[in-house]
């Protein structure tokens, strides 16, 4: 049978993943999808306990499917934003390497 | 669900999630977050959660992937060509997130209720759009409409920051 492990572990994969994808690549769209990841392995670990967390009614915990609600909205305007400040700084700068982004290096 | 299609979308979720940051073409890399993010909706409708499923693929798979590949096409980016790599940097990256992978791992081993299985509902789930939103509307009402005012922040300043400089 497949335990609550086997989803949080499932998760923790899709969390790497992303984390890896944030710190090797270098191209801003990557990155931003890697973010995308990362976000959907909380989305997924939150459903799992909401489905392992059965009420008293026998329903799953539904208060954890608002969270993800808020969770998909939120990065849902992240990636708008994002993808606006790529277009800007492409219009400026010409690139989506972060590589080549160093005004603010110390 | 049978654990046969459990391990089915799993492995299809994490592989065309690994497939996202080894591919080095920015359009390929979307496809497979497209897939990826449809096996996790899969794995969504597993847990009965099948409102946010829905929502998963219309959002993300519909909206936001749209959306990344309209922005590659408008910008025109190719695959990124080769750089000089700093393998110090890199292999300090992935060894960062290995760790991290490994670290969560031994806390679900060590956690009790990681190895129980789910415990089987009164009713099936198939209503659950009323009972998420029963919630958005009375306990959760406040936050609701402080990302509707978040939502409405974002277009103003997507138009404001997408906007040509007047010369």
């Amino acid at each position: 049978m497949i335990t609550l492990g086997d989803y949080l572990v499932v998760s923790a994969f899709l969390f790497t993943i992303g984390l890896a994808g944030v710190m090797l690549r270098r191209n801003l769209i990557v990155i931003l999808m890697s973010l995308e990841l990362m976000l959907n392995a909380a989305n997924l670990s939150l459903v799992a306990f909401s489905r392992f967390r059965v009420g008293v009614d026998g329903l799953p915990d539904y208060n954890a499917q608002v969270f993800v609600f808020f969770v998909i909205t939120v990065a849902a305007a992240e990636v708008a934003v994002g993808l606006a400040l790529l277009v800007a700084l492409y219009r400026a700068r010409q690139t989506t390497d972060v590589g080549d982004i160093t005004s603010l290096k110390f | 669900m049978s654990p046969f299609l459990f391990w089915i979308f799993a492995v299809f979720t994490v592989i065309f999630g690994a497939a996202v940051i080894l591919n080095r073409n920015p359009v390929a890399s979307a496809l497979s977050l497209v897939v990826s993010f449809l096996g996790l909706s899969a794995l969504f409708m597993s847990l009965d959660a099948f409102f946010v499923g829905i929502i998963q693929v219309l959002v993300y798979a519909g909206a936001v992937m749209v959306l990344f590949l309209f922005i590659i096409m408008l910008l025109d980016i190719r695959a990124e060509e080769r750089r000089q790599i700093n393998w110090l940097a890199a292999v300090g990256g992935l060894g960062v997130a290995v760790i991290l992978l490994i670290q969560i791992c031994v806390v679900i081993r060590h956690f009790q209720s990681a190895r129980s299985t789910f415990s089987s509902l009164a009713r099936s789930t198939t209503d659950d759009v009323w009972n998420i939103g029963r919630l958005l509307f009375t306990n959760y009402n406040l936050p609701f409409q402080i990302i509707g005012v978040l939502v409405l922040v974002a277009t103003i300043g997507v138009v404001l920051l997408s906007r040509r400089e007047p010369r």
